[in-house]
């Protein structure tokens, strides 16, 4: 195992706050090539019941890897940033995230183990809102490949 | 858009499917978009030196588009509660202006009494299955 396993329990939370904008909304919406209104017009998401544009389910990743950013940079975790690939992905949304929102993260590391030849990192980000309350929970696994490396992410 | 009815989804349903064309193009904007800068998306160089045989897609790029499948289906993206998917396989993006077609489908693998309902979602790039266990759970009215 290339990874340090004392790492498991230790938490990243991120510095500041993120504030969830329109136009990042947009950005990403039209990087999925998704025209959904209700991502690009408030009118469209106060329809729905939304106070305002709704940001796509799997946006929340954008905030779990800054937020993954410190732990996979720490050089004493043993981590070769190149060689990870992602393994897995979830999440549970509490709440859509919509834009105007504040949020925090804390990156959460969950566990350390070797799985046939490769290490298996997983990782939970807290998503809260400026009441603190949960807005997301996104779980990342990350595989370190061994010897015999087959890379995909 | 307004949100499906629970009352009207059947377990086994298939939902419309989607085909996506992903290009080099569509890797940079994703990767811009997402703060994703892994060189393996971008760099032949970076994506050769791990072994793959060419650059590949995020695979974050392949499930935000497989729930572009579930969030239309159910006409409500903030009804999406849950989603999950492992990447099994790398979805290998050539450089041309044809890119990689990704197919996906989906099915209403169970309907809860509490109104939320199960999807099962597959994705196939290149005839070979992309994603495993991709679900997302849906709330609806």
């Amino acid at each position: 195992m290339t990874l340090d396993p004392s790492f498991v329990g230790r938490c990243y939370p991120l510095a500041g706050t993120y504030q969830v904008g329109r136009a990042k909304i947009r950005e990403f919406a039209d990087a999925i090539g998704d025209d959904d209104p209700i991502y690009l017009v408030p009118d469209a998401a106060r329809a729905c019941g939304y106070s305002d544009v709704l940001a796509p389910p799997t946006f929340a990743m954008t905030l779990a890897l800054r937020a993954q950013e410190e732990l996979v940079s720490d050089p004493g975790l043993g981590l070769d940033y190149r060689r990870m690939v992602h393994g897995s992905q979830s999440f549970i949304h509490h709440r859509p995230i919509k834009a105007g929102d504040e949020l925090a993260a804390t990156l959460y590391v969950d566990g350390i183990r070797a799985m046939g030849g490769n290490d298996m990192l997983t990782v939970r980000c807290e998503i809260t809102d400026q009441a603190g309350d949960p807005v997301t929970t996104a779980r990342t696994v990350l595989v370190i490949p061994g010897s015999d490396p087959e890379g995909h992410g | 858009m307004s949100r499906r009815c629970c009352t009207d989804v059947a377990e086994g349903e298939e939902l419309p499917g989607l085909q996506v064309r992903v290009t080099r193009a569509d890797l940079v904007r994703y990767a811009g978009a997402s703060g994703d800068f892994n060189p393996i998306h971008w760099s032949d160089r970076a994506a050769r030196e791990v072994g793959l045989p060419d650059i590949v897609a995020h695979g974050m790029l392949t499930m935000a588009l497989a729930n572009r499948l579930v969030t239309s289906w159910a006409g409500d993206p903030g009804a999406v509660v849950e989603c999950a998917a492992r990447f099994t396989r790398p979805v290998v993006v050539p450089e041309d202006a044809d890119g990689t077609l990704i197919e996906f489908a989906g099915k209403v693998k169970k309907r809860r009494d509490d109104g939320t309902v199960v999807i099962m979602i597959t994705a196939r790039a290149a005839g070979q299955t992309v994603l495993g266990q991709a679900t997302a759970t849906v709330a609806l009215r």
